[in-house]
């Protein structure tokens, strides 16, 4: 499989403070790949710069064999990179519908029947059309997470980024979101989860990567990575 | 034609109808004012209202459509519609520059910038002598066109044709992609930008009609008083009007500003001839206050709420 993301040398400083240091990362086209690292070692830095919310202090990312380290968010998106975030955003002010539908209108730039009858069924593959017509902020967690996982996929991604979409969330609600994850993973879309919750990210998992203070200290399988012992120190300490 | 423009129309020609009345000169000084108030009022809003950012520089955008005018009525004695159409277009220029300044600023930092303008442009027109620096300007009025009875029934229809073009325009980008990028960047920059909505282009865009808007309700306002100053025009309780009134009406929709402006607007006309002029802005405050604290959704969200509750 080819690449669909490359990352070089990536840093990221804020301040004296280096979140991320010298971090290279290729992520195959369709793969699901968890992302790992105890709090603070930079997992959410990292995917803020391959998304754009971030720019990296030095480094290079290459999407779909294009250079976007110096690319804006939206656009970013356009190019297919749609993410959900650890603290969920929801346009509060506007219903389940419209949230999908900004994605809709500014990447695809339409707006008519034809795009709410596709924001429609994405909503209902998430479990979500009862919810259609809901004012956001009324939403509960997991739903607030569905809805942002939605969202993403109205811009019709060809990487996923998941940012913890199940901090928070109930033994059967976490399966709930895996399930919806593994069936967009299903349908082609590269996959970057990250998580907190261990079972979750060895069962959606095909390759692990575990970063520590912003350096990656082990990439492998699942299980490969979880008897690396730089990684049972990174998370259990000396 | 849709039902809303058919409005639009009506109630211009209701405006024209009034202003060939036989009736108290004192509606057309006072209606000018608040009519006014509901440009400056909307054009806030497309900003403040519908993204989230908060404009005090409202003066500034005004005065550039003030001081156009009288430049361009001293120098080429040009008439009113070119007075309007370049300062609205000088304010709009302003609008872009102060946001390419100032819009990657979010909330009290980009406030306090627009503040900032307002005192650099007043120590430039106090220092102007052709506009009559800090001592003001006497203008003589052109004489009257059209069928109008004197100036100020010109310039109230005027006014009101702006206050009407205004909310046609702000119903427009609130119903238009503008509008909905607009909104996702009041509730979550971050995900509109990840949502794929140019945040900057749309905020350079919303805030560059609003201060055209604002330019446009300057530009008659020198020959309204026939006579310009600096203190008075760049008075910061234009922009505690333009801001309180949408808070008001309520900021989420077209409708709210102008709700408000023409409640607050003549009231504070009310209060002007009934009590004092110096209480108006103490009106303000308190009906500011009260809106805060007891329907921070204005006028609009506690009809919504009534509306919700009675089904």
């Amino acid at each position: 499989m080819d690449p669909i993301l490359k990352i070089d040398q990536l840093s990221k400083t804020f301040g004296g403070f280096a979140a991320l240091n010298g971090v290279n990362l290729t992520v195959k086209r369709g793969e699901r790949l968890g992302l790992i690292g105890p709090n603070g070692s930079g997992k959410t830095t990292l995917i803020n710069c391959i998304s754009g919310s971030l720019e990296p202090s030095a480094g290079h990312i290459h999407f779909d064999g294009r250079d976007i380290s110096a690319e804006r968010a939206h656009v970013r998106t356009k190019l297919g990179i749609a993410r959900s975030f650890q603290i969920p955003k929801p346009f509060s002010s506007m219903t389940v519908m419209e949230n999908l539908l900004v994605p809709f209108a500014f990447v695809t730039g339409l707006d008519g029947p034809k795009e709410r009858d596709k924001a429609m069924e994405i909503l209902t593959r998430m479990g979500l059309a009862d919810k259609a017509h809901v004012q956001s902020n009324q939403l509960s967690q997991v739903e607030l997470r569905k809805m942002e996982l939605a969202r993403a996929m109205a811009a019709s991604p060809k990487l996923l980024i998941s940012d913890e979409a199940m901090a928070g969330l109930a033994g059967a609600e976490v399966d709930e979101v895996l399930e919806i994850l593994f069936d967009l993973s299903a349908s082609g879309i590269t996959i970057i989860m990250i998580e907190h919750i261990m079972q979750a990210v060895m069962a959606f998992s095909q390759r692990v990567v575990c970063l520590d203070t912003g350096q990656i200290i082990c990439e492998g399988t699942p299980q490969e990575v979880v008897k690396n012992p730089d990684v049972q120190r990174a998370y259990l300490g000396d | 034609m849709s039902k809303f423009y058919g409005v639009c129309l009506l109630t211009l020609l209701g405006f024209f109808g009034l202003s060939l009345l036989d009736v108290n000169e004192y509606i057309f000084y006072a209606g000018f004012i608040v009519l006014q108030f509901v440009v400056l009022a909307t054009a806030w809003n497309i900003l403040g209202g519908y993204a989230g950012y908060v404009n005090f520089g409202v003066p500034a955008f005004l005065a550039v459509g003030a001081y156009s005018a009288v430049v361009l009525f001293k120098w080429l004695a040009a008439p009113l519609l070119v007075q309007i159409l370049c300062g609205g277009v000088l304010a709009g220029l302003l609008g872009l520059a102060v946001g390419l300044l100032t819009l990657k600023l979010r909330g009290i930092f980009f406030s306090i910038a627009t503040v900032a303008v307002v005192f650099i442009m007043e120590t430039a027109v106090n220092n102007w002598p052709y506009v009559g620096g800090a001592s003001g300007l006497q203008l003589t009025r052109p004489s009257v066109i059209f069928v109008f009875q004197n100036y100020n029934r010109m310039l109230f229809f005027v006014m009101a044709v702006l206050a009407v073009a205004s909310v046609a325009i702000a119903r427009y980008i609130q119903t238009s992609f503008l509008g909905r990028g607009l909104r996702a960047v009041r509730d979550s920059e971050e995900a509109a930008e990840c949502s794929g909505v140019p945040t900057l282009k749309i905020k350079l865009m919303a805030c560059t009609i609003s201060g055209a808007l604002m330019g446009v309700a300057g530009a008659p306002m020198p020959m309204y008083m026939s006579y310009i100053e600096p203190t008075s025009t760049f008075n910061l309780s234009y922009s505690i009007s333009a801001l309180g009134m949408p808070i008001i009406g309520g900021t989420a929709h077209w409708l709210g500003p102008l709700i408000g402006a023409v409640l607050l607007g003549s009231l504070q006309q009310v209060v002007s001839v009934t009590v004092s002029n110096e209480l108006n802005v103490l009106v303000v405050g308190v009906i500011l206050v009260l809106f805060v604290v007891l329907a921070p959704e204005g006028i609009l969200g506690l009809i919504k709420k009534w509306t919700r509750s009675s089904k």
